[in-house]
């Protein structure tokens, strides 16, 4: 072995990472940059997504925004709550609770409910489609289907049907509204978590044209306005528009759509259940908008099962409260 | 080695393009090739790193690794250099030139110990070239780096869309794309006579 070489090896190298140590060490003080703590801080506390729902290029800049002052603490849409309390805590402000919201997709023309006016073979892309005569789709204002909102959802929370339309995991969804700024033909709403029923159609177009080209679109026929107790529809251009203040999530106006354009998102409804303090006053029967109570003036009226939708209705106007609420697990229902 | 400048600076740029000739730096090529903006912004930053290295190591190694008969201890010696070159340089940015490294961002450190830095100051030794030659060799491979996987990115951005069966989504296609490209880049072999 050759030792001089070895020694030589030894030696100049040594020496050269030595050197280059002595030199990055010097640099790293000479050349920081000072940076707001907090702005490190807001990162961590960030989820790291990267999914541009605040308005900012990336995490990176929004905290950079909030410690500068010109961000609002609770921008994060995609941390939603937990993040926000956190980035207040660390920027030691107070933060206002926003309502958690998730998306829901307008329509439910998929292939087998609505038309297609041509057939379309172009990119797989919702805005390049749109282009060409406003999408293959016959109603102008449904879904295109070819899934931009669920290449461009953060979270994975969006999955393409087999019978193209999106749907939207709502487990998974931070109500952040990336798909929403996607979709070319506005079909997706933003809808506060809380509340279970949405019209799940966008047609402005009057009942006759609906019927040509969707058979689940509105036909603006108007029932749900009509028989909502709360008047939180109003019908404007030819669409109900929901007043999600007043609704009060009774599910009504989804039994009552002919076109079954209503989607309630409640996993299961209560049944309402007389019980032997009724006089038989008949009040309820008279408020049941689905004739779910029979029986003679006088004597204990009785629920029919089958027609009863769990409205509540009936549980409010009873003088006797002789109506219980009993959901499918046996809990009786919160009734406002 | 006797070679005019122009026709030095194609064939680093176009006849032996690093990426579809030689195949070195892959990596990036596939990584970073889905869009252009992040095409663009990791070839600015192969660009500078090349160019800076090979000028680093071009004077290591005539200055002290030949004298010292230390040759055989290049790839280790480069690769550290380089490492703590970029990183070096990366601090000095931040400071100095807020703007270019925002620009640069993630890519300057990513681009550090890649095989397409270090393929270049390898060629410079190998190649026998002058500290003028590296560097027009290293300006001319950064560019052609750049004009390939920017290419790349846009034809990526086309074949993203496209209605591919599902087995061919993704990196199976890209490899397809890229083959073609490369066979389409065979095509300079031998222009104007250069054969580097």
């Amino acid at each position: 072995m050759d030792w001089a070489i070895t020694a030589k090896a030894l030696i100049g190298l040594g020496t050269l990472g030595l050197l280059i140590g002595i030199i990055l060490a010097i640099a790293s003080v000479k050349l920081t940059v000072k940076i707001d703590p907090r702005e490190e801080k807001v990162r961590k506390a960030l989820p790291g997504a990267n999914c541009g729902a605040c308005g900012y290029p990336g995490c990176d800049a929004f905290a950079a925004a909030v410690t500068k002052g010109t961000a609002p603490v609770n921008g994060c849409k995609f941390g939603g709550a937990t993040v926000a309390r956190k980035v207040a805590g660390i920027m030691g402000q107070e933060v206002t609770e926003t309502e958690p919201m998730v998306a829901v997709l307008s329509c439910r023309g998929d292939k087998e409910q609505a038309n297609d006016s041509f057939h379309y073979i172009g990119t797989s892309d919702c805005r390049e489609a749109v282009l060409l005569l406003g999408g293959p789709k016959a109603c102008t204002y449904g879904c295109i289907g070819l899934g931009n909102c669920e290449r461009v959802c953060p979270v994975g929370a969006i999955k393409m049907s087999e019978k193209h339309l999106p749907v939207i995991n709502e487990d998974k969804c931070v109500g952040c509204g990336a798909c929403i700024k996607e979709c070319p033909k506005n079909v997706l709403l933003l809808i506060p978590k809380s509340k279970l029923v949405y019209l799940a159609c966008s047609s402005h177009d009057p009942g006759r044209a609906v019927k040509q080209v969707c058979k689940v679109g509105c036909i603006a026929c108007g029932l749900c306005v009509k028989n909502c107790p709360v008047q939180a529809l109003k019908m404007e251009n030819d669409l109900p528009v929901m007043d999600f203040g007043k609704c009060t999530d009774c599910g009504i106006c989804v039994h009552k759509c002919p076109t079954k354009s209503f989607i309630d998102r409640a996993r299961g409804r209560p049944k309402a259940v007389i019980n032997p303090k009724c006089t038989g006053c008949g009040l309820c029967i008279k408020e049941c908008k689905f004739h779910a109570i029979e029986g003679e003036p006088g004597k204990q009226h009785k629920v029919i099962a089958d027609k009863c939708i769990g409205c509540g209705l009936c549980y409010k106007v009873c003088p006797e409260k002789a109506i219980d609420m009993v959901g499918a697990l046996g809990h009786a229902r919160k009734t406002a | 080695m006797h070679i005019s400048p122009a026709k030095l600076f194609l064939a680093a740029f176009l006849i032996n393009n690093i990426l579809l000739m030689r195949f070195i730096g892959l990596c990036p090529f596939f990584g970073v090739s889905t869009s252009v903006s992040t095409a663009t912004g990791m070839s600015v930053a192969v660009m500078f790193v090349m160019l800076l290295s090979s000028l680093v190591t071009w004077v290591l190694f005539h200055g002290i690794l030949l004298p010292l008969g230390l040759v055989f201890l290049r790839t280790a010696v480069f690769i550290l250099v380089i490492a703590s070159l970029v990183q070096f340089v990366e601090m000095a940015l931040k400071k100095y030139i807020h703007s270019l490294y925002s620009a640069m961002g993630i890519y300057l450190p990513l681009i550090t110990t890649n095989c397409a830095i270090l393929g270049v100051t390898f060629l410079n030794i190998d190649y026998k070239f002058n500290p003028l030659q590296a560097t027009i060799f290293a300006v001319g491979t950064g560019l052609g780096f750049a004009l390939v996987i920017i290419l790349f990115a846009t034809i990526r951005e086309r074949l993203a869309d496209a209605p591919i069966s599902k087995s061919f989504k993704g990196y199976p296609i890209a490899f397809v794309a890229a083959s073609l490209l490369s066979l389409a880049f065979m095509g300079f072999t031998g222009l104007f006579g250069i054969s580097l």
